[in-house]
C-alpha cells in the first residue's frame, strides 16, 4: 500500500479511537454536574455516592482521551506535513486555543474532582464539576470549528509564500471570527455535542438498567436511570432537529457529499432511501428501499426541486459512495430507534414501570453500543464525504480559492514502511488499551456505587487513595471509604 | 515596540520558550518519580511515589499538547519539518506517553504482584524514555537536521544514533531524576524520606558530572552555539545564574530548606531550556546540507494576522492558566499519606 492510503488508515484509527472517549466524557460531565447539583441542594448523600461513582468511570475514560488525544495531535505534523503547512495558519490557531481553553481548564479541575472530595468543600465541588464539563464541551468546541472550516472554509485567503526560493501555497486568516463562524461549524458543533450527551445519558442508562435487571444498587440505579431517559429523550429529538439542519447545511455547501450519502448518481428530483447497497459502476441503487422524492423535500421543502448528483462533478472531484451511504444511514437509523427508546421509557417512567419492564431494560443494556456506532458512523460519514479534499475549494468573495487534495497533503519524507510500521504499533497498542478499558470499566461497574458511608471496601484503588492524601492529618479520619477510585 | 511581524515572531518564540520551560520544569519532576519509581522497596511505598504526582501529572502534560498546538499555530512550516523528521522517534515518544497514563490509571486496579510489578516495570520504563527522546530530539536540534531546499527530512533510524544527542538524552534523564527526587523528598516522610534524600545526593552528583562534560562536549562538538552570545553579551548572565542554581541545590538541602533545593532545581532546567532556545535563535531548525534552508522564525512564521490573534488569545488565556495551576498545587500541597486501612 502507498504512503496516501497508510496514512489515511492510520489516521482513520487513531481518531476512531480516540473518538471512543471525548463524547463519553462529555455525555458523563452533564450527568455529574446534574447529581452534584442535586446533592448541593437536597443534602442527600445518596446522590454525593452516585456522583462519585460516575467521577470514577469519568475519570478513567478521561486519561484514556487524553493519551490518545495527544497521538491525534503529533499526528497532522508527522503524517500530514504538506497538508500542516497549507493549513498551520489558520488550523493551528484553533488547536493551540484548545489547549489554552480547553484542556488545561479541564485536567486542572479535574484533578479537584477526583482527588478533592476531601479537600474542598461541597460548593467548589460543584464548581468544579461545572467546570470540568465546560472544558469538555471547549473543547469540542476548538475541534470541531477546525475540522468544520476544513469542510466549509471561510474569513480566509490562498496566497503564495516563498520558502528557500521555492513558492508554496496557503491558507491565512483574514478574518478570524468568519473563520470561527463558517457557514458549518455551529450546526456540526451542536450535532456533536448532542451526539455525546445522547451517549453519556445511555451509558448511564445501560448501567442502571444493569443494576436493575441484577436488583444491586436499586435506589441508585432508579435515581440515575431517571435522569439519563429525561436527558436521553430532549437530546434524541434534538439530534434529529439538528441532524436535519445540517443535511441542508450540507446540500447548500458540499452538494457532492450529499449525493454520497444519498447514493444519489443522477442530478434531480432525490428519494430518500431508507437502506440500499450502492453500485458505484452502474451509478444506481440496488436492493433499496426508497420514499420517492423525499430527499427534494426534506432539503428543499419541495417534492420536485432538483438535487445536485454525483455527475455534475468531474470524477477526479467526487467522493466515493459506498461508505459514507451506509454509514449515514447507519447514524439515521440508529437515531430514529433512539428516539422511539427514550420516548417509550420516558412515558414508562410513571408510576416506576420502566424499572420492572424487563425487555426495555435489557434494551437499555446494549442500546450504549449502538450510540458509540452513531457517533461513529457520523463522523466516518462526514470524513469520507469529503473526500477527495483534505480542504474543500471555496468561493471567497466571489473569487474561487483553490483546495488541498488529500494526496497533496502528505508528509514528503515519510515512507511507507513507517507508517505501516507505526499502524502496527498502534495496533497494538491500542488492542491492549482496549481490553483494559473495557476490563476496568467491567470491575468499576461490578462493583458499583457505594451506599454506605462507613463500610472500608476492599478495592480502593490507588487514586482513590490519592483522594485521601492529607498534609493535614486530620484528613485521615474522613477517608472515604466507597469504591469508585 | 511596535508589533510587527519581526517583533511578533520574536514575541512568539519567546512565548514557545516560556511554555517548553512550563513543561520540562513541571512534567520534569513526574518524570523524574517515574524513574526514581524503582528505588520504593514495597508496595505501599510505590504508592506514595505515584500518589505524589496523581492529580498532578495530567495538567502537566497539557503543557506540551499547547507547546505543540502553539508551534503549529506560529511556526506551522517548523512544526511540519520537525514532526516529520523525527518520525520515528516522535511514534516511540506517543507509545511511551500512552504507556505511562496507563501504568498510572490502571496499576493498582487489580491486586496481583504480576499484574503490578508490570505496570510498575512500564511506568518506569516510558517516564525514562520519555526523558531521553525529549533530549535526544533536543540534541539533534541543537547539531542541526539535513533539512532539504523542500524543507523536508529524511532521516533512518541509525542517523538518530549519534553521540551528542545522546549525552543530551542522558543528561536530560539524570536532571530529571534529580529534580523528581527533590520533588519526593517534599513530598514524603520517615525511612522513605531518608532513601529519598540519599538519592537526591546521587542524582545531583551524576547530573553535576554529566552537566560539567556535556558543557565541554557542546563547545567542542557545537560551537555555533556560542554565536548568540558573542552577538548579545548580556546572555552570559544565564549561564552564571544557571551555575549559581545549581550550586544553591546542596546547600538547601544541608540547610534543610528542600524547597529552595526544589525551586533551585527548577531553575536549572528552565535556564538549560533558554540556553538551548539561544543557541539556536534565530532558527527554529538549522539546516546542516545548506545552512541558508535552514527553518527559521522568519521562514517558519505564519501571516501577522494570525499571530496577533495568537497573541491576544495567549493574553487572556495564560493567566486563567495560571491561576488554575496555582490553584490546583495549593489545593494539594503537603506529603502525601495513604491510608493504611486501604489495602
Ligand atoms: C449519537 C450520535 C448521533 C445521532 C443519533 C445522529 N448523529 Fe448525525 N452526526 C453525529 C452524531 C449523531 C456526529 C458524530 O456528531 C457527526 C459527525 C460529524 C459531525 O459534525 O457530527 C454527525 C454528522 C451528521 C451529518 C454530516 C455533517 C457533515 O458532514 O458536515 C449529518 C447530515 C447528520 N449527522 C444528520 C443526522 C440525522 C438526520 C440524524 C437523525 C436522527 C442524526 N444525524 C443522528
Ligand atoms: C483530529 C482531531 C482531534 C485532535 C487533534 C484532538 C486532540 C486532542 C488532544 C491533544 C487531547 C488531549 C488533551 C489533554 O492532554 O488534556 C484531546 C482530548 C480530548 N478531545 Fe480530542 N482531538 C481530536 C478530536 C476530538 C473531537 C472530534 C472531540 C469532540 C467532539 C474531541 C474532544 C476532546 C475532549 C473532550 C478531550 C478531553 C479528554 C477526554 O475528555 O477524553 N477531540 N484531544
Ligand atoms: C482536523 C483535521 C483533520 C484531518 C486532516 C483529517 C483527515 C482525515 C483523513 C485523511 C481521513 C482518511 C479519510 C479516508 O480514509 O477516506 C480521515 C478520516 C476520519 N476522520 Fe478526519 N480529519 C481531521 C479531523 C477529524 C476530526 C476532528 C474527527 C473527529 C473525531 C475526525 C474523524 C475522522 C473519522 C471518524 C475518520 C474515518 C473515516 C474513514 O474510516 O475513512 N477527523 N480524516
Amino acid at each position: 500500500m502507498d504512503v496516501e492510503t497508510l496514512s489515511r488508515l492510520q489516521f482513520a484509527g487513531t481518531v476512531m479511537f480516540h473518538y471512543l472517549f471525548p463524547p463519553l466524557t462529555i455525555g458523563l460531565g452533564l450527568i455529574m454536574v446534574i447529581l452534584e447539583g442535586l446533592w448541593l441542594r437536597t443534602g442527600d448523600v445518596s446522590w454525593k455516592h452516585a456522583a462519585r461513582f460516575w467521577t470514577g468511570i469519568f475519570a478513567l475514560n478521561f486519561a484514556l482521551g487524553v493519551a490518545t488525544g495527544i497521538v491525534m495531535e503529533f499526528e497532522f505534523g508527522t503524517n500530514w506535513a504538506a497538508y500542516s503547512r497549507f493549513v498551520g495558519d489558520v488550523f493551528g490557531s484553533a488547536l493551540a486555543s484548545e489547549g489554552i481553553f480547553a484542556f488545561f481548564l479541564e485536567s486542572g479541575f479535574l484533578a479537584v474532582l477526583v482527588f478533592g472530595w476531601d479537600r474542598v468543600g461541597p460548593r467548589l465541588h460543584f464548581l468544579s464539576s461545572v467546570l470540568v464539563f465546560l472544558g469538555s464541551c471547549f473543547s469540542a468546541v476548538w475541534i470541531v470549528v477546525a475540522n468544520s472550516w476544513q469542510q466549509t472554509p471561510a474569513g480566509y485567503r490562498i496566497v503564495e509564500t516563498e520558502v528557500n526560493g521555492r513558492t508554496a501555497l496557503r491558507a491565512e486568516i483574514t478574518d478570524f471570527w468568519a473563520m470561527v463562524f463558517n457557514p458549518s461549524s455551529v450546526d456540526r458543533l451542536t450535532h456533536t455535542l448532542i451526539g455525546a450527551l445522547i451517549l453519556g445519558a445511555f451509558f448511564v442508562s445501560s448501567v442502571s438498567a444493569y443494576y436493575l435487571l441484577r436488583r444491586r444498587h436499586e435506589l441508585f440505579a432508579r435515581r440515575c436511570m431517571t435522569i439519563a431517559v429525561i436527558v436521553a429523550s430532549i437530546f434524541s429529538v434534538l439530534a434529529l432537529v439538528s441532524g436535519h439542519d445540517q443535511a441542508r447545511q450540507v446540500a447548500r455547501t458540499q452538494p457532492a457529499k450529499l449525493a454520497a450519502f444519498e447514493g444519489h448518481f443522477q442530478t434531480g428530483p432525490g428519494d430518500l432511501y431508507l437502506f440500499g447497497w450502492p453500485d458505484e459502476k452502474e451509478e444506481r441503487v440496488r436492493w433499496g428501499i426508497a420514499i420517492p422524492r423525499m430527499l427534494s423535500f426534506l432539503v428543499h421543502d419541495d417534492f420536485s426541486t432538483p438535487i445536485t448528483g454525483l455527475d455534475a462533478f468531474p470524477p477526479e472531484d467526487r467522493p466515493r459512495v459506498w461508505i459514507p451511504f451506509q454509514a449515514y444511514h447507519l447514524m439515521v437509523a440508529v437515531g430514529m430507534a433512539l428516539i422511539a427508546i427514550s420516548l417509550t421509557s420516558l412515558v414508562m417512567l410513571r408510576g416506576g414501570r420502566l424499572f420492572r419492564c424487563r425487555p426495555l431494560l435489557m434494551l437499555h443494556v446494549v442500546t450504549v453500543l449502538a450510540v458509540f456506532a452513531a457517533n461513529h458512523s457520523g463522523w466516518v460519514a462526514a470524513e469520507t464525504g469529503r473526500q477527495p479534499w483534505l480542504v474543500y475549494p471555496s468561493e471567497q468573495g466571489g473569487v474561487m480559492m483553490p483546495g488541498l487534495r488529500t494526496s497533496d497533503g502528505l508528509s514528503e519524507s515519510v515512507r511507507a514502511e513507517q507508517v505501516l510500521a507505526s499502524i502496527i504499533m498502534f495496533g497494538v497498542v491500542y488492542a491492549l488499551l482496549f481490553a483494559l478499558w473495557v476490563f476496568v470499566l467491567n470491575s468499576k461497574i461490578q462493583h458499583g456505587p457505594d451506599e454506605r458511608a462507613s463500610r472500608a471496601s476492599p478495592q480502593r484503588g490507588f487514586l482513590q487513595a490519592a483522594a485521601s492524601i492529607g498534609s493535614e492529618r486530620h484528613d485521615l479520619l474522613e477517608t472515604p471509604t466507597d469504591g469508585t477510585r | 515596540m511596535i508589533l510587527n511581524h519581526d517583533s511578533l515572531a520574536l514575541i512568539w518564540f519567546a512565548l514557545l520558550g516560556v511554555l517548553l520551560i512550563g513543561y520540562t520544569i513541571l512534567d520534569g519532576f513526574d518524570l523524574g518519580v517515574g524513574i526514581l519509581h524503582p528505588i520504593a522497596r514495597s508496595d505501599e511505598e510505590r504508592r506514595i511515589m505515584m500518589n505524589a504526582i496523581g492529580p498532578l501529572w495530567d495538567g502537566n502534560e497539557v503543557w506540551l499538547v499547547t507547546f505543540g498546538g502553539a508551534l503549529f499555530a506560529a511556526f506551522p512550516v517548523a512544526y511540519a519539518t520537525v514532526f516529520s523528521a523525527f518520525y520515528m522517534p516522535f511514534m516511540l515518544l506517543l507509545t511511551a506517553l500512552i504507556f505511562r497514563a496507563v501504568s498510572l490509571e490502571f496499576r493498582s486496579k487489580v491486586r496481583s504482584r504480576i499484574w503490578r510489578g508490570l505496570w510498575d516495570r512500564g511506568f518506569f520504563a516510558s517516564s525514562l524514555l520519555v526523558a531521553f527522546l525529549f533530549g535526544l530530539v533536543g540534541g539533534h536540534t541543537m547539531l542541526g537536521l539535513p533539512v532539504n531546499q523542500d524543507l523536508s527530512v529524511h532521516m533512518t533510524a541509525p542517523d538518530f544514533i549519534r553521540p551528542y544527542p545522546i549525552a543530551v538524552g542522558l543528561l536530560t534523564v539524570f536532571l530529571f531524576a534529580m529534580h523528581g527526587a527533590i520533588f519526593l523528598f517534599l513530598k514524603t516522610e520517615g525511612d522513605l524520606q531518608r532513601r529519598i534524600e540519599r538519592w537526591v545526593w546521587r542524582t545531583f552528583g551524576v547530573f553535576l558530572v554529566a552537566y560539567i562534560l556535556l558543557t565541554m562536549y557542546t563547545l567542542v562538538e557545537v560551537p555555533h552555539v556560542t554565536r548568540n552570545f558573542r552577538e548579545h553579551g548580556w546572555l552570559w548572565v544565564v549561564p552564571l545564574l544557571n551555575v549559581l542554581a545549581i550550586a544553591n541545590i546542596p546547600r538547601a538541602m544541608y540547610l534543610r530548606r528542600p524547597f529552595y533545593a526544589f525551586v533551585s532545581s527548577g531553575a536549572t532546567i528552565a535556564a538549560l531550556a533558554f540556553l538551548f532556545a539561544a543557541a539556536i535563535y534565530p532558527h527554529l531548525v538549522p539546516g546542516t546540507i545548506d545552512p541558508a534552508w535552514s527553518v527559521s522564525i522568519y521562514n517558519a512564521r505564519s501571516s501577522e494576522t494570525t499571530l496577533r490573534i495568537m497573541l491576544l488569545i495567549a493574553i487572556i488565556g495564560i493567566p486563567c492558566v495560571l491561576t488554575y495551576t496555582v490553584l490546583v498545587y495549593w489545593i494539594f500541597r503537603g506529603k502525601v499519606r495513604l491510608d493504611e486501612h486501604s489495602y
